[in-house]
């Protein structure tokens, strides 16, 4: 065999196997964005009763609460992203980052100092590289996010946006997370979970339902002290859930046109294989022919 | 026909519980409370405990829940929890176990977990 033929033939092999990988890596994803969407249909019913009951009291009761009140003159705001452990999910990770830098511009622009938390190694390899300060990470749950991995990454959000601001904590809380449109749209998206705005959950509520004057046991403020950490907690674990769909939605993507790409590739390179293998039988003949005729004028001028 | 409310217990991850009862008895943490059809609007914080639910049928469901709220408008009761399981789903003798070994450990958290089940399930 031919060297050049030898060469295309272990390229076809070495992208073949490529191929299989990729394949498969599309077809889990593919199952596992099912498995998260089940889990965001899951969560809604909490996520909205609690929206539900953080509008009521924050309507229903004259209650300041440092939650819900905005600060005059906010100077920092925290920002929480959300990005993948793994790679190998098209731009899912970057998209993201570059949201949550576009938002530290903006935040930046109105004079506040950000601090900046991430989830997943990703993110955190982005701002390790670049050795930007990251307030805190979490990493290793991105693909399935339980509540208690929401609960132990709101805790010291939480904390921050109790503490006065001079003492280290904050006036704002932003998250920044990949929307789950649908199997093939999925946006990063930033929006601002504290200090509340009654606009917002208004919105997600539906339209014009009067709520009721509710009854608050023990008291307004206790309900409000009690209800906005499981608030927080609630929009973070979903936040995750839909981060977790976008990214094996992404994922499946990227694997799929790598897969297509594969399958190009192997149909190229043995059209090449095959013309190579052509041309060898072609020179091969020649050859034969050339030897035979040299062959026979050699007897013809002996016989002379 | 008799009055009814609808009852909603969910948990973070998922619907536990739904359906029509007449009355539903929940540890808020001023003290029981009982929510019957009619009640005034109410919004309340829940304490670790068991949660009674009679329904319209007659029988009695009972669930353990750690943590959370209670809010009740229009005849409609929500019970939001972090975690919520119905007496039924609990396993005694791991939840014997977790109490067990959380006491030597002193985990206080799954302590009281571990009790809170064991409690409910003696309701039921």
């Amino acid at each position: 065999m031919g060297a050049q033929l030898r060469v295309y033939k272990r390229r076809i092999r070495s992208v073949t196997a490529t191929k299989k990988i990729t394949k498969a890596m599309e077809m889990i994803a593919a199952s596992r964005i099912v498995k998260a969407q089940r889990q965001v249909a899951a969560s809604t019913p909490y996520a909205t009763e609690l929206t539900r009951a953080v509008t009521a009291v924050a309507t229903g009761s004259t209650t300041k609460h440092p939650l819900t009140t905005e600060a005059d003159a906010p100077a920092r705001a925290a920002i929480l992203l959300i990005t993948s452990d793994r790679g190998l999910a098209g731009g899912y990770s970057s998209n993201a980052i570059k949201a949550a830098e576009r938002l530290t511009e903006r935040l930046r622009g109105e004079g506040k100092e950000v601090v900046t938390y991430v989830i997943g190694r990703k993110g955190v390899a982005y701002y390790g590289f670049r050795e930007r300060k990251i307030e805190d990470s979490w990493t290793g749950f991105t693909d399935s996010p339980t509540y208690a991995d929401a609960k132990r990454a709101a805790a010291p959000l939480i904390e921050a946006v109790t503490q006065e601001t001079a003492e280290g904590g904050v006036d704002e809380l932003h998250i920044v997370f990949t929307e789950f449109v649908s199997m093939m749209t999925q946006n990063p998206v930033d929006s601002r979970m504290l200090p509340l705005s009654l606009d917002t959950t208004k919105e997600e509520e539906g339209k014009g339902e009067i709520l009721p004057l509710f009854d608050f046991e023990p008291s307004a403020e206790d309900v409000l002290d009690a209800l906005l950490p499981r608030y927080v907690e609630s929009r973070i674990y979903n936040a995750l859930l839909q981060a977790a769909a976008s990214e094996h939605a992404a994922r499946r993507r990227a694997m799929k046109s790598a897969t297509d790409n594969a399958g190009d590739l192997i149909k190229s390179l043995s059209r090449l294989a095959n013309a190579a293998r052509q041309a060898e039988i072609t020179q091969e003949i020649s050859e034969i022919v050339g030897g035979a005729s040299a062959l026979a004028d050699a007897t013809a001028g002996s016989d002379k | 026909m008799a009055a009814e409310l609808h009852v909603e217990l969910v948990a973070a991850d998922r619907s536990v519980w739904s359906g029509e009862a007449t009355l539903v008895v929940a540890r808020t943490t001023s003290g029981d409370i009982g929510v019957m059809p009619g009640h005034q609007p109410l919004l309340g914080v829940l304490e670790s405990g068991p949660v009674t639910i009679r329904t319209s049928e007659g029988t009695t469901v009972v669930a353990a829940v750690h943590g959370g709220f209670l809010s009740f408008a229009d005849d409609k009761l929500s019970l939001l929890a972090e975690i919520a399981e119905l007496a039924d789903e609990i396993d005694v003798q791991r939840a014997e176990r977790a109490l067990e070994r959380a006491k030597s450990d002193t985990d206080s958290a799954a302590e009281r977990r571990a009790d809170v089940r064991i409690r409910a399930v003696a309701v039921r």
